[in-house]
């Protein structure tokens, strides 16, 4: 990027600069005539000066003289019409008018022109600025932080895109708009002009003198706030050991420092910034002053009309302002400059990968070389320390190689330079003597997968994580009708003139024949025989299970999960599972389900009448009040305030108990015995108005078969079922979304998969009722051959930020399938498996080898010795040197380190 | 079974028997009630013990595990405990517990029971002389083994 941000803009939008310049030239001939016309308003329209001879005159005259070495003959365009006076100033004043809005007019396109201008060289710096970070060498990476990145790109180079447009038209129209008016003013009178002209000259020439300090200031400004940023986003990534170790009001001491320093660089900015306007003020204000001055003398002397002395008014009028602006572009010149350094300084550093490395591949990725040869690779930080030292090694690309070594061997950076994360001080790579580095990432992205110990997961499904690997390129365009297709292509014009890629996210960019798969439709069995290969599939299988599928989109698939339904409900028949799961039934009261879930029967989508919002809700309290239930209700309220008083009372408000098994938090308890105590059993009548609500909640929660108060009897069952029926029957439209109803012939969109099939609840207190019903769930699912579809549901579990959703466990073993997935020519194991169980780790070694097959090469850099005797080849390390290899056997002949490491293991 | 029932049933319970009946409730309220099928297992020999059982209904046998097979070495009764060692003394379940009859209990979690023993001392010593009686139990056994032996 060009280090001067005029240079960069010129380059990039040079024609779109030249448009808007003529608009610029071809608008100040009308800015001109809306100067003129008002003097020649005042002295011949009401003045009458030009009628004082004749009593008409010929006005709007158009000729054009050809010069004399042309014939000199004068070609008469428009003859003019003749008028009067008064039509004159009639004239005129419309010709002032259409002047006025012709230049208007003028005004409106250019700035549009501008502002859109500025915007794409914005889309084109940060599009650059964010190329730029794809290209970072890595090491860069640990010199800057994220969020300096970030501000950096989102909010230092936004006031550039506002003054990319007036980067050259300002200073054209703007000082055009001021010659304008000083040639004007020349015409009139010299003398006032030359007054005018040097009071301009002391302006320009002091009020930047005034402003350089505020540049400073703010350069400063911005180099905290910058720092700010990268302070905070520390704090969010190390809160963790904030709160081990107690420093929090350390960070804070430090927090308030940096705010301190802010606040000083913002004030003393404020300070300098309006001494400078001071000055500003005072100097546009002499000018008029000696114009008054000057202009009235001629005036009243006769050397001047006195329309002229308005007309230079009316033209000094507008001249304060071009100038004025004109500084302050300036200083914004000066100021996006200084911006647009300090942020390119940070995204040129030394060795960042050649653009062609990362060239968008246009077919499918060639097959990797047979060997690859490292010819004396040092790896070293400083010069001194050697982490690799001198290895010479040859890997054919299908050998399955283990690395085994200390800690300190190097092995993880020999994995690291193959991988291209470190890059070698010294020696070379070859694969079949092409230059390792000069093979596009494209290709190494395909043909090869690296594992590391630490996977970093993107906040999306477990599904996008996994597929990650397979998005090289764009393999099938996304299918558009014609109006989005047109639309599209507008969007990527647009893009392309910004200098964008026209590259489109909605394509789909999944390579299916990496994973061996044809197309989307069999991908999924390569996706669940990956998930089994790192022992991933049971705990997807679960998220299936808690997944939620809408079964508009997926109609297949509700319908098999029905099956599923009508199939466990079948085998529940079974004695052996006789009252283990009460089924959801429009007629029965299900005592399993609190007297809220039996009044909605049915799953509450969104807020609306989810947990105790339900009480409060006006539709639910008709409904109970026209089944004559709300004083029923407000009766249990008051029976289960009285028991949880006399059960609880006893308890110190700390006691978990309460948490755990209470209706009423501890907080509140005392409330609710001194409400008792005032209303000294006049029952429910006597209840203010104020507590009903409160009570109200506590029967909505009560569940007969769990809390066994024994406060619903079968007559309280029919009322409550005939409530329920009300609830449903008067529905409102508004509030039909808020509720999607139990019906055994209907899949439910906002259930999960399991409570789908399950329909019902498990009955309290049966012996391990959910183990075997979920099994017996699994089973049924299992015999429809759903597994899979499970598994495609669980696969749609975001994995939050960074992944934090899962455990470190499932993340790496989602990092492993991520790279196995892509079956991958070469794949380096970087002790990849050291989160895993010893025994976890060497089945899914054993996996990984027996799934590459057909000439594909393994490369385990092994986190315990030992693992190393399934491989036909190692390689012992030392202290970054290769000291020997051989087949485990020959090793083991040989003795040596190989034999003491593996003792030690 | 509703909670007052439960509470009458608890009352006849020696473990709770000086328990006031309104703590009673609070002890059935939060404990868990478990039914049981003839022979399911309530636990089993060797399993980590996280909760102890008062039996409200039915009865249940005692079983060891030895090399000979299992061997059936009590029978519970309405009104009697069991898990109580498991949970007082962290070890591994010292025998299997399988219902004779169906079988209807009341879990008391392992955090729930320290919690009731430190809400209410009263407990504690009811648990201590339950289990003095067995030690007791125990020791004359012991005697009476020693005494046949030297016979």
């Amino acid at each position: 990027m060009h280090r001067s941000l005029f240079s960069y803009i010129w380059r990039h939008s040079r024609s779109e600069q030249l448009v808007i310049l003529s608009l610029v030239v071809v608008a100040q001939v009308f800015y001109f005539l809306s100067l003129t016309v008002p003097k020649s308003i005042v002295n011949n329209g009401i003045s009458g000066n030009a009628f004082k001879e004749a009593a008409e005159i010929r006005i709007l005259a158009f000729d054009i003289p050809l010069p004399d070495f042309l014939g000199g003959h004068v070609w008469h365009v428009f003859d003019g019409i003749r008028v009067d006076q008064l039509q004159y100033l009639v004239v005129m004043s419309f010709v002032f008018l259409a002047a006025v809005i012709v230049n208007s007019q003028f005004k409106r396109i250019i700035n549009t022109q501008k502002g859109r201008m500025g915007e794409r060289m914005l889309r084109r710096m940060r599009y650059e600025l964010y190329d730029r970070i794809l290209r970072f060498p890595q090491a860069h990476f640990r010199k800057v932080k994220q969020a300096e990145l970030a501000t950096m790109i989102k909010d230092e180079v936004e006031p550039l895109g506002g003054f990319i447009g007036d980067a050259f038209v300002q200073p054209m129209f703007l000082g055009g708009q001021a010659l304008t008016a000083i040639a004007f003013i020349m015409m009139q009178n010299l003398m006032l002009s030359a007054v005018v002209i040097v009071l301009l000259a002391v302006q320009m020439v002091i009020i930047p003198r005034l402003r350089r300090p505020v540049l400073a200031l703010g350069r400063q400004r911005q180099l905290t706030a910058r720092l700010l940023a990268g302070r905070i986003a520390e704090t969010a990534d190390g809160v963790n050991e904030i709160h081990v170790h107690g420093t929090a009001n350390y960070e804070r001491a430090d927090i308030s420092e940096r705010l301190g320093h802010i606040f000083k660089i913002r004030f003393d900015l404020y300070n300098k910034k309006f001494v400078a306007k001071f000055w500003n003020n005072i100097l546009s204000q002499a000018t008029p002053f000696a114009i008054y001055l000057m202009g009235g003398y001629f005036a009243i002397e006769g050397h001047m009309s006195v329309g002229a002395v308005v007309g230079v008014l009316l033209a000094y009028k507008d001249l304060p302002s071009p100038i004025k602006e004109l500084i302050d572009w300036d200083q914004q010149r000066q100021d996006v400059q200084i911006k647009y350094e300090q942020v390119i300084d940070q995204f040129q550093p030394e060795g960042m990968m050649p653009e062609k490395l990362q060239a968008l591949p246009d077919g499918p990725p060639p097959p990797l070389g047979h060997e690859i040869v490292l010819t004396g690779v040092t790896v070293s930080d400083d010069g001194r320390v050697k982490q690799l030292d001198g290895v010479t090694l040859s890997i054919p690309t299908d050998s399955r190689m283990a690395v085994i070594g200390t800690a300190s061997s190097g092995k993880d950076v020999l994995g690291q330079v193959l991988a291209r994360l470190t890059l070698p001080t010294s020696g070379s790579i070859k694969i079949d003597g092409q230059d390792f580095f000069e093979i596009p990432e494209s290709v190494l992205g395909a043909r090869t997968a690296y594992v590391g110990q630490e996977t970093y997961l993107f906040p999306l499904s477990v599904r996008d994580n996994l597929l990650f690997g397979l998005k090289q390129r764009p393999t099938t365009p996304a299918p558009y009708d014609d109006a989005t297709r047109a639309a599209r292509e507008i969007f990527w014009r647009e893009a392309e003139r910004a200098g964008n890629p026209v590259l489109d996210p909605n394509a789909d960019w999944i390579d299916y024949k990496l994973a061996g798969a044809t197309g989307p439709a069999d991908l999924l069995p390569h996706i669940v025989e990956t998930l089994k290969q790192v022992e991933f599939d049971e705990e997807i299988y679960s998220f299936g299970l808690r997944g939620v599928i809408d079964g508009n989109r997926r109609p297949d698939l509700a319908e098999k999960i029905l099956a599923a339904r009508k199939a466990l409900h079948g085998r529940l028949q079974d004695p052996a599972y006789a009252g283990l799961v009460e089924q959801f039934d429009p007629d029965r009261y299900n005592k399993n389900l609190s007297v809220a879930e039996n009044l909605l029967f049915g799953t509450p989508v969104g807020r609306g009448f989810d947990g105790d919002t339900l009480a409060a809700d006006p539709y639910v309290q008709s409904v109970l009040k026209d089944a004559g239930l709300d004083q029923d209700l407000l009766r249990m309220g008051l029976s289960i305030a009285e028991t949880m008083v006399e059960l609880f009372s006893g308890l110190s408000p700390d006691n978990p108990l309460f948490e755990q098994y209470s209706f009423i938090s501890a907080d509140e308890l005392p409330n609710v015995r001194l409400l008792l105590q005032r209303l000294g059993g006049k029952g429910v009548q006597a209840v203010p108005e104020a507590d009903r609500l409160r009570l109200m909640t506590l029967p909505l929660r009560y569940i007969e078969a769990r809390h066994r108060l024994g406060l619903i009897d079968a007559a309280m069952e029919e009322r409550l079922l005939a409530a329920r029926r009300a609830f449903a029957a008067h529905l409102p439209d508004a509030l039909r979304g808020a509720v999607e109803f139990y019906d055994f012939e209907h899949y439910n969109s906002a259930a999960t998969v399991q409570d789908n099939v399950l329909f019902g609840r498990l009955v309290y207190g049966q012996a391990q009722a959910e183990t075997r019903v979920v099994t017996l769930i699994s089973e049924v699912l299992a015999e429809l051959g759903l597994r899979d579809s499970v598994i495609e549901v669980g696969l749609e579990y975001n994995v939050g930020v960074a992944g934090k959703r899962l455990p470190a466990t499932q993340r790496q073993k989602l990092g492993i399938a991520r790279a196995l997935i892509k079956r991958p020519q070469f794949l380096v194991v970087n002790e990849a498996v050291a989160v895993f169980d010893g025994r976890t780790q060497d089945r899914i070694r054993d996996n990984i080898l027996t799934a590459a097959n057909e000439g594909r090469g393994v490369m385990w850099i092994a986190n315990r010795p030992n693992q190393a005797e399934s491989f036909d080849h190692v390689v012992v390390m030392q202290a970054g040197k290769v000291v020997a290899r051989g087949t485990p056997a020959e090793l083991q002949a040989k003795g040596g380190l190989y034999c003491e490491l593996m003792q030690s293991a | 079974m509703n909670l007052n029932e439960e509470v009458e049933i608890l009352k006849g319970v020696p473990l709770f028997g000086k328990v006031e009946p309104a703590k009673l409730k609070l002890i059935a309220f939060t404990g868990e009630r478990m039914n049981y099928a003839a022979g399911q297992e309530l636990f089993h020999q060797g399993d980590v013990g996280d909760a102890m059982y008062v039996i409200l209904a039915g009865s249940a046998d005692v079983l060891l595990e030895t090399p000979n097979g299992q061997i059936r070495v009590a029978e519970l009764k309405k009104n009697s405990f069991v898990g109580d060692i498991a949970i007082l003394s962290d070890v591994p379940r010292t025998a299997t517990i399988k219902a004779r009859e169906p079988l209807t209990t009341l879990k008391i979690s392992k955090d729930m029971f320290y919690r009731l023993v430190a809400e209410f001392p009263q407990m504690a010593i009811e648990m201590m002389r339950e289990l003095a009686h067995r030690l007791e139990d125990t020791n004359q056994k012991l005697r009476d083994a020693t005494a046949t032996k030297a016979a």
